[in-house]
């Protein structure tokens, strides 16, 4: 590096060939495999000349149903890389006892779990929620699309920039060993001056910009969007809880990125808002990131809640019980989940008072989520329950997630929290709610609208295999820490000296085992399916004879979702509309006023990954340039003003009349 | 981004969907050039003051200073939401003033209570602490 010549660092920054890990074996090997896979798959669409296809029909849509889908594809290929690093971490556990140091050297380890709860929250979590939201909430509410069309699909590439920025991390550089909120003063410039921080900054910044931005999109949709008669308590309580977690998401993100503003302040101008000196104060960064951090977990449950209820209520036969309690349930974890930050840090020395306050608003909030849990009970009691997938996972949720939820309110008590506070039983609390929660939630949501998005339903069998050996792995992976967490063990280690302890580890990492099958059982299952899909085939629009209104469209849904705006007259919209001998409208079609597909999204997201790229690296000139070029850029679209058509009349006519003759000849059949 | 009403603008029963949504755009009070220009020399005027407050040292104690200050930012906000963002309590269906209170609220909540911990934690975590004044803690 010191024999660079100016004019090299000039250009390069900190970037140089020490960045890339050749010393590094694993590594090395993932690079390989990554680079052999990645190169076969563009190859591949080479191949098959499909790149015009992606980006006309998918990269440079703005359509809400295809970046839905685009969405719910970005969270499992990172879900992949996500649990690549849990079972790294859960095989060094396992055998990183007495005299063996395992095989990943401390400084790497330190890296993996900081990218595991990364990329899980941000870049699967998200993703999958946004992507749910996207593609049902609009249909629900008989929308042609969300608010702002393009802006969606800006804030999908923002997102992506963001994913594509962590795993660069892998290749180039490194990845912050910090944890996943980066506290100071271990993320300050004096102990981690190496690039790691910078990408765990930038990725998140980027990324930032997009949930915010899809979070005013999908409340302002929800809002103003709704069909005609739909009234706010008329809604669906999924649509009900995407807008509570839209609002929550427009009023927690903006924390984050200004606490990370701060941060990054700290390294690269020298301010000292959270160093030790020149007063400084690092709790203040915890504090901050917290009130941002804690509404952050019900924007990912609240959504997942909203699924459960269509899901019991669609596969129980009956209304959802207690419509109305579970919106007022909702309304008021949004509220609450602003009040709890605290219990994260306890033990940082706020005293009796501070923390006895919080302990019990944490305690509170346990209560309107148990009224939401006996109102899933109460809905499927007496029903007709079919044990289709989704129920199956919303039934693995019920389980699971009580228990998490218990775990939880134990540590809601400050005492308790002072004996377990970051030990393995906080571990095992919070993968029991997100993936008991979260997860299975975002599983439920796949498999239940899966055919609403593709024309065909998942396989069964895989299904069953996924979800079992998920259920089965989680619970095998997470009580061992339980356990061990009461024993006192604390996370983040990479190296045990108890031989004691070792079985337990060993336990754990079957189960993490357990869970990979369960995710390649997924994967199976997706390919199965759409290699089997014209016998898994659903023509009629409605495969679970559900209750809400996406479901009165045809599978996949046509480009303007709703030929005629559908008028509400009740809760279960679709529900009224089939018993109430609705009549499909034939005639009249008009011409459809449809917003344009738009590459701007992609150009500006990709524009800000370099920008952020450069940051990371020092690289100035790169990123003034991209900086002044995404600025220029967004004006430049601006000046776009060719940006809607309209579907003509006798175009939607003949969609909606090939839809008429196929739902009279599937009656026929019947 | 109008997108979100062109999108719907062919739908002949729109016009009815909400009850806030009356012909969006006409009903909407647009400001005058008399309500921006009280709301300019509003803002002057509020702004004046603080600057002079804090040229002119008029106040003795500086705490004294910074709430009188923080007074007159209070005041500008209002003058800036009523007279350059038109709210009011019926704008938007009183979805505007639904935002505004629960953005209130989060903002004190935020604010307080990051205070509020704050406090404690550099009352309780200053190093010169002696053990028993930790056992008598707050």
């Amino acid at each position: 590096m010191q024999d660079r010549s100016d004019l090299m660092n000039f250009i390069f920054g900190r970037l140089s060939w020490d960045a890339i890990p050749f010393h590094e074996p694993i590594l090395l090997i993932t690079f390989i495999v990554v680079a052999l896979l990645g190169g076969a798959l563009l190859g591949w669409i080479t191949w098959a000349r499909k790149w015009t296809y992606l980006w006309t029909e998918w990269f440079t849509s703005i359509d809400h149903k295809k970046i839905g889908v685009m969405y719910m594809v970005l969270g499992i290929v990172m879900l992949l890389r996500g649990f690549s690093d849990a079972i790294m971490m859960r095989i060094q556990q396992a055998i990183s006892f007495g005299d063996s140091t395992g095989y990943l050297p401390p400084h790497h380890y330190d890296q993996i779990f900081t990218a595991h709860g990364v990329i899980m929250i941000f870049f699967v979590a998200m993703p999958f929620i946004t992507g749910l939201i996207n593609y049902v909430v609009p249909l629900q509410i008989g929308a042609r699309d969300v608010a702002f069309p393009f802006l969606n699909n800006f804030s999908f590439w923002m997102t992506t920039a963001g994913a594509v920025l962590v795993m660069m991390s892998l290749f180039v550089g490194e990845f912050a060993r910090t944890g996943w909120l980066a506290y100071p003063p271990l993320s300050g410039i004096a102990y981690s001056p190496d690039v790691g921080v910078d990408y765990y900054i930038w990725s998140l910044q980027i990324a930032g910009v997009g949930t915010l931005l899809s979070g005013v999109n999908l409340m302002v949709t929800i809002i103003k969007m709704r069909a005609p008669g739909m009234t706010l308590m008329k809604m669906p309580i999924f649509t009900w809880t995407a807008l509570c977690t839209n609002v929550l998401i427009v009023a927690a993100f903006p924390v984050l990125t200004a606490v990370l503003v701060l941060l990054s302040l700290d390294r690269y101008v020298g301010t000292h808002f959270f160093t030790n000196a020149l007063g400084g104060n690092a709790m203040m960064y915890v504090n901050l990131i917290w009130i941002w951090g804690h509404p952050e977990v019900y924007i990912l449950i609240l959504p997942m809640f909203g699924v459960f209820s269509e899901v019991v209520s669609t596969f129980s036969g009956k209304r959802l019980f207690g419509y109305a309690s579970m919106v007022y349930a909702t309304v008021v974890i949004t509220i609450l989940s602003y009040l709890v930050w605290l219990h994260h840090f306890f033990t940082m020395g706020s005293g009796a008072s501070v923390n006895s306050f919080f302990g019990i608003t944490t305690m509170i909030i346990s209560i309107p989520t148990g009224a939401k849990m006996f109102n899933w009970l109460f809905t499927m009691y007496r029903g007709r329950i079919r044990f289709e997938l989704p129920m199956l996972w919303t039934m693995g949720f019920m389980f699971t997630f009580v228990i998490g939820g218990m775990t939880g309110v134990l540590l809601a008590v400050p005492p308790a929290d002072f004996v377990l506070h970051n030990s393995l039983f906080l571990i095992a609390h919070f993968h029991n709610v997100i993936i008991g929660g979260v997860l299975f939630g975002a599983f439920a949501g796949i498999t239940f609208w899966f055919p609403k998005a593709t024309g065909f339903k998942l396989d069964v069998f895989w299904g069953r295999m996924s979800f079992w050996f998920w259920l089965v792995g989680f619970w095998v992976a997470f009580m061992p820490l339980y356990i061990l967490g009461l024993m006192g063990v604390t996370r983040r280690l990479s190296h045990f000296d108890d031989p004691s302890l070792q079985i337990w580890f060993q336990i754990a990492a079957f189960g993490a085992l357990l869970i990979f099958f369960g995710i390649v059982f997924f994967i199976v299952q997706l390919v199965v399916s759409i290699r089997r899909r014209e016998s898994l085939r659903d023509l009629s629009g409605d495969p679970w004879n559900s209750r809400t209104l996406e479901w009165s469209t045809s599978s996949p849904p046509p480009a303007y979702n709703f030929a005629f705006t559908p008028r509400i007259h009740d809760l279960d919209a679709w529900w009224d509309m089939k018993t109430g001998g609705h009549q499909r409208p034939v005639e009249g079609f008009k011409a459809i006023h449809m917003p344009k597909n738009t590459a701007a999204g992609f150009i500006l997201a990709m524009i800000a990954m370099v920008c952020g790229f450069a940051l990371i690296w020092h690289v100035w000139w790169l990123a003034a340039l991209s900086f002044v070029g995404l600025i220029g850029s967004a004006i430049a679209h601006t000046f776009n003003y060719d940006r809607d058509f309209h579907i003509p009349a006798a175009e939607v006519a003949r969609v909606e009349n090939e839809r008429t003759q196929q739902l009279a000849q599937l009656a026929s059949v019947s | 981004m109008s997108a979100a009403h062109d999108t719907h603008d062919d739908h002949p029963l729109e016009a009815h969907v909400h009850s806030h949504d009356h012909g969006h755009g006409e009903a909407e009070p647009h400001g005058t050039l008399k309500g921006y220009f009280t709301g300019f020399i509003l803002s002057v005027i509020l702004t004046a003051i603080p600057f002079w407050i804090v040229m002119g040292d008029v106040f003795r104690s500086p705490q004294t200073a910074t709430l009188v200050i923080l007074i007159f930012a209070f005041a500008q906000i209002f003058v800036h939401m009523v007279y350059f963002l038109h709210m009011n309590t019926s704008s938007e269906g009183g979805w505007n003033m639904l935002a505004l209170i629960f953005t209130a609220v989060l903002v004190v909540i935020t604010l307080s209570g990051s205070l509020w911990v704050m406090y404690h934690m550099n009352a309780n975590m200053m190093p010169a602490m002696s053990a028993h004044d930790m056992r008598n803690m707050p």
